[in-house]
């Protein structure tokens, strides 16, 4: 285990990086996570995080790509809704990435 | 991606079996499971105090129940004929990483403890205490090993190695050391039903819109049941095909050639995943445990009949095992195995692979398809390990290496073969298999890459070709991650399932 102290916070993340606590995530932690993972968050990134939250809230993972690829697309138009454009976003894959600067827990499995 | 901290090797047009580096590997270390991990799938959360001798113990428990282990520990004379044949030496140059060496990290505490020579002249026959230090070679090592098999091909006594690398795994997790990715998984299987972790209602979700997907695509109400009671067939499969791409591509192509065939099928949330990680730890009851919520799910559904998605290792278990762990197939003879053998319908094998059951629709012509869909692709296939080498598909010897190619070649017109001394038995492992598909052991999966790289960018070069199919939900996942690393788009790997799902006609027999 290992933590990060942010403007008098702390938040403890797994020896991956992952934030452990759900509960504990704020914008500023993502913003510090996505500056680890070398990822500019603009505008168009914070709509996949709190898409990804929104649905973690609801179901207690992540959404399929399938899933995430669709919300974007009605979302933010259909020329987005594909994983060429998630992945120009989180180029380590939207799956891990954006789910860690989303705070949310590493999927796992054969992905 | 992140530029990578360790060197990308260089493809050659021929192999060359590289200069040893001592050590090359030896700081690769995959996470240790925490003992939340450990404890819930009933090991010691960490070390144990007296780990030396629980080890010892433990061997002789496995040497015991194994005659097998024991005989693979023996026999080797340290020929060398597999020196050369592991990816991993391959592609790494660490000594340890040839199949000899690292099965010598066992073998040597095998002799010290439980051979006459070993116990009284252990120099003499290179006998080893197990030291922290040894213990850690193990770990380090052994979790180098994706347990593919190819230097059994190669070995004149038949020596797997993959036995050692599964017992050397049980041993570690029996005292309190034992591996993060695979074992939070195992926990995830028991826990919620799949690797993913991945809950009915987000199953149910995923799969409703899916098949919106499918309706805007095609038409055709393609349908993707759940929990289905009295349906003919369950389908098992990873759950990575749920999730990811290009899994999800063969999910569709099943769906779609049970549609097009009028064969009504169901998914189930209590047995969403096809892959059993008890195999690779080498432990009994957890892969048993796997294994018995596919049962419960089939006689729970009423199936009659059970196919298997397209994951490698699943289909060992299946094909190998399943029978006597879980009654599916001759072989169990407890109530719930003779109530599920009653039940099932005879005249199909149990299990099933998916490749089997979509062949045989395709030469009866039940299923058919439009060749020429399929045209912008030029088509390999890389054989899985475990399909490859540790199982069969239909009823004749090399069934599982026909049959996946013949497929390819009844939905597709381009097709190339890779050579021939890295496919069928002698394929190379996509790097990423027997539990080492992690993020924290990306170094060895792109270094272990490189005989499959090679051999798929001679074919490459020579005929074009943009496509690789294979039917094992590890090599998709691990393939899509390392192609770029080798100058490679991900998308060209994919599922047979993906190619039949391009071509095939859907309103055949409505």
């Amino acid at each position: 285990m290992a933590s990060v102290e942010l403007n008098g916070k702390t938040y403890e993340t797994d020896e991956e990086g992952y934030l452990v606590n759900l509960g504990e995530w704020d914008e500023g932690i993502a913003a510090y996570l996505a500056e680890q993972e070398k990822v500019d968050m603009t505008e168009s990134h914070w709509e996949v995080v709190n898409f990804l939250r929104e649905y973690y809230n609801d179901y207690q993972i992540a959404p399929a790509i399938r899933v995430l690829t669709k919300a974007i697309g009605k979302k933010l138009g259909a020329e987005k809704g594909n994983s060429k454009y998630l992945y120009e976003l989180f180029p380590y894959g939207p799956a891990k990435q954006a789910c860690k600067i989303a705070g949310l827990p590493k999927p796992t499995g054969c992905i | 991606m992140a530029a990578p901290t360790f060197e990308v090797p260089k493809m050659k047009a021929v192999s060359e079996v590289p200069r040893v580096q001592k050590g090359a590997m030896a700081h690769t270390k995959s996470y240790v499971a925490s003992a939340a991990i450990q404890q819930a799938i009933g090991f010691p959360g960490e070390l144990v105090e007296n780990w030396e001798a629980k080890a010892i113990e433990k061997m002789g428990d496995l040497l015991g129940k194994y005659r097998s282990f024991k005989v693979y520990l023996d026999t080797c004379v340290h020929c060398g004929a597999c020196t050369d044949k592991c990816h991993y030496f391959l592609g790494t140059g660490d000594p340890i990483n040839m199949p000899v060496a690292r099965q010598d990290l066992v073998r040597n505490v095998y002799r010290r403890h439980f051979t006459f020579a070993g116990k009284y002249f252990p120099k003499l026959v290179g006998a080893k205490d197990l030291t922290r230090e040894v213990l850690d070679q193990w770990y380090t090592y052994y979790n180098q090993c994706s347990e593919c098999r190819r230097c059994s091909v190669f070995c004149p006594y038949g020596i797997d190695t993959a036995e050692i690398t599964m017992g050397a795994k049980e041993i570690l997790d029996s005292i309190g050391y034992g591996q993060k990715y695979t074992n939070e998984i195992i926990g995830k299987v028991q826990r919620i039903g799949n690797n993913l972790g991945l809950p009915g209602p987000a199953l149910e979700d995923t799969l409703e819109g899916l098949e919106e997907d499918i309706l805007a695509d095609t038409g055709a109400a393609v349908r993707m049941p759940l929990n289905q009671k009295g349906a003919e067939v369950l389908l098992v499969t990873p759950s990575a095909d749920f999730f990811s791409e290009p899994h999800v591509e063969s999910l569709i192509g099943y769906a779609k050639v049970f549609h097009a065939a009028g064969i009504s099928w169901t998914l189930s949330s209590h047995a969403s995943e096809a892959g059993n990680f008890g195999l690779f730890i080498g432990n009994y009851e957890t892969m048993r445990n796997i294994a018995l919520r596919i049962r419960e799910a089939a006689l729970e559904l009423g199936v009659k009949r059970i196919i298997v998605g397209e994951c490698g290792h699943a289909w060992r278990v299946a094909y190998s095992f399943w029978n006597t762990l879980a009654g599916i197939g001759a072989g169990g003879n407890d109530p719930f195995s003779i109530e599920l053998q009653q039940q099932l319908d005879p005249r199909y094998p149990a299990p099933q692979h998916i490749c089997e059951f979509t062949h045989d629709l395709l030469k009866r012509g039940v299923i058919t398809v439009d060749k020429s869909a399929n045209d912008h692709r030029v088509i390999t296939y890389h054989d899985s390990c475990n399909v490859a080498r540790a199982s069969r598909m239909g009823d004749m010897p090399g069934g599982q290496f026909v049959i996946p190619r013949e497929i390819i070649k009844m939905v597709a017109n381009n097709y190339h073969d890779m050579a021939a001394d890295t496919i069928h038995e002698s394929t190379f492992c996509c790097g990423g298999g027997g539990g080492l598909l992690t993020d924290d052991l990306m170094e060895l999966r792109v270094k272990g890459a490189l005989p499959r790289m090679e051999a798929l960018n001679n074919v490459v070069q020579d005929h074009q070709v943009n496509f690789m199919a294979t039917i094992c939900a590890i090599c998709k996942a691990q393939f899509s991650k390392v192609l770029p690393y080798y100058g490679f788009e991900m998308s060209m790997v994919g599922g047979i399932h993906q190619l039949v799902s391009t071509a095939i006609k859907l309103d055949a027999k409505q």
